[in-house]
């Protein structure tokens, strides 16, 4: 049953924390890369396109966050769709962590949020908006991790983007779920 | 015509229609605006994101837009935007510009790129585009 369907918010939420695999997923991320020293080393002369490839990706995961928070101050969301929001946001946020992490250990400087962002906000009328605003913004995320999967010099760079291209994924079928849609739409991304 | 000439009619039209001539079919912007989904991570018609708007797209030399920031390697590209070098540039916008901050493998597929192109096209001619009249 979805967590959608669930009789109250309380068990939405139950259900949802409890099938989320958030911390895995994060979790392993983070020991892909972390605590790596060989990292600088390895990524060799590709190093300055791989430093231009995360902050670009730092830039549209900082937007995601700014977008979440729009969402969940909007007072549109009912309490089952404002926790998944704010758990969403929460992977965006390790995402930034981990990547601007990466960024500083290869010795560039990370990408930062922007005093403002430019939002559809005269669009956002219901919590069916802002569903649909957020799943397009997913989708956009899955097909900008799989366009930058190939390009990283650094192999463990392309590994990591792929298990942050996962999330997105999963975050953009609950989301597409949400709405009334099917949830996975193809048998491959593009 | 009598009925039974139809068929044979049919038959004709459809021999004069070459492999060539279907592997070239017309843009389909509709089918455009499926895929431009996949820009959303970064960009907007209407608003600078990640990426800058793609209003005012066509005709637009690349690195144009006022306050983006946009990287050094796009400012001094030398690109006017038109359908052959958008083409260009979704194929591998990093062989085209290297050291963009586009950094995306890009559109692999021939008939992707034009039917985005093509939503481009139309998205930039339709009311999304158009500047808002001032008041007064």
């Amino acid at each position: 049953m979805s967590f959608f369907q669930m009789p109250t918010p309380g068990a939405a939420r139950r259900l949802f924390l409890g099938r989320s695999g958030g911390l895995m997923l994060s979790g392993a991320a983070v020991a892909l890369l972390a605590g790596n020293d060989a990292l600088a080393a390895k990524a060799g002369g590709g190093k300055a396109a791989d430093i231009q490839i995360l902050n670009t990706a730092i830039g549209a995961e900082l937007e995601a966050i700014a977008a979440y928070q729009l969402g969940a101050e909007s007072k549109l969301l009912s309490k089952p769709v404002l926790d998944l929001a704010l758990a969403f946001q929460s992977h965006h946020k390790e995402h930034v962590t981990l990547l601007s992490g990466t960024v500083v250990k290869l010795g560039g400087k990370a990408a930062e949020a922007k005093a403002k962002y430019n939002f559809p906000v005269d669009q956002l009328k219901a919590e069916l908006d802002v569903l649909k605003f957020a799943a397009s913004l997913e989708q956009g995320a899955v097909s900008a991790y799989l366009g930058a999967v190939p390009l990283f010099g650094n192999r463990d760079l392309a590994r990591a983007a792929a298990s942050i291209l996962g999330d997105e994924a999963m975050h953009w079928a609950i989301l597409r779920q949400a709405i009334g849609e099917v949830p996975v739409p193809s048998a491959f991304m593009s | 015509m009598p009925r039974r000439h139809l068929v044979p009619a049919a038959l004709i039209a459809l021999a004069t229609v070459s492999p060539a001539m279907v592997a070239h079919a017309a843009p389909d912007a509709a089918r455009g605006q499926q895929l431009y989904a996949r820009c959303a991570a970064c960009h907007a018609l209407t608003f600078d994101r990640v990426g800058p708007r793609h209003c005012g797209l066509l005709g637009r030399r690349a690195g144009s837009v006022p306050d983006f920031g946009y990287s050094p390697a796009m400012k001094r590209s030398g690109i006017v935007w038109d359908e052959a070098t958008l083409d260009q540039f979704l194929t591998k916008p990093l062989r085209m510009v290297p050291g963009s901050s586009m950094t995306y493998a890009g559109v692999p597929l021939a008939a992707d790129r034009a039917d985005l192109i093509a939503y481009l096209k139309s998205a930039n001619r339709g009311a999304a585009c158009q500047p808002v009249p001032m008041n007064g």
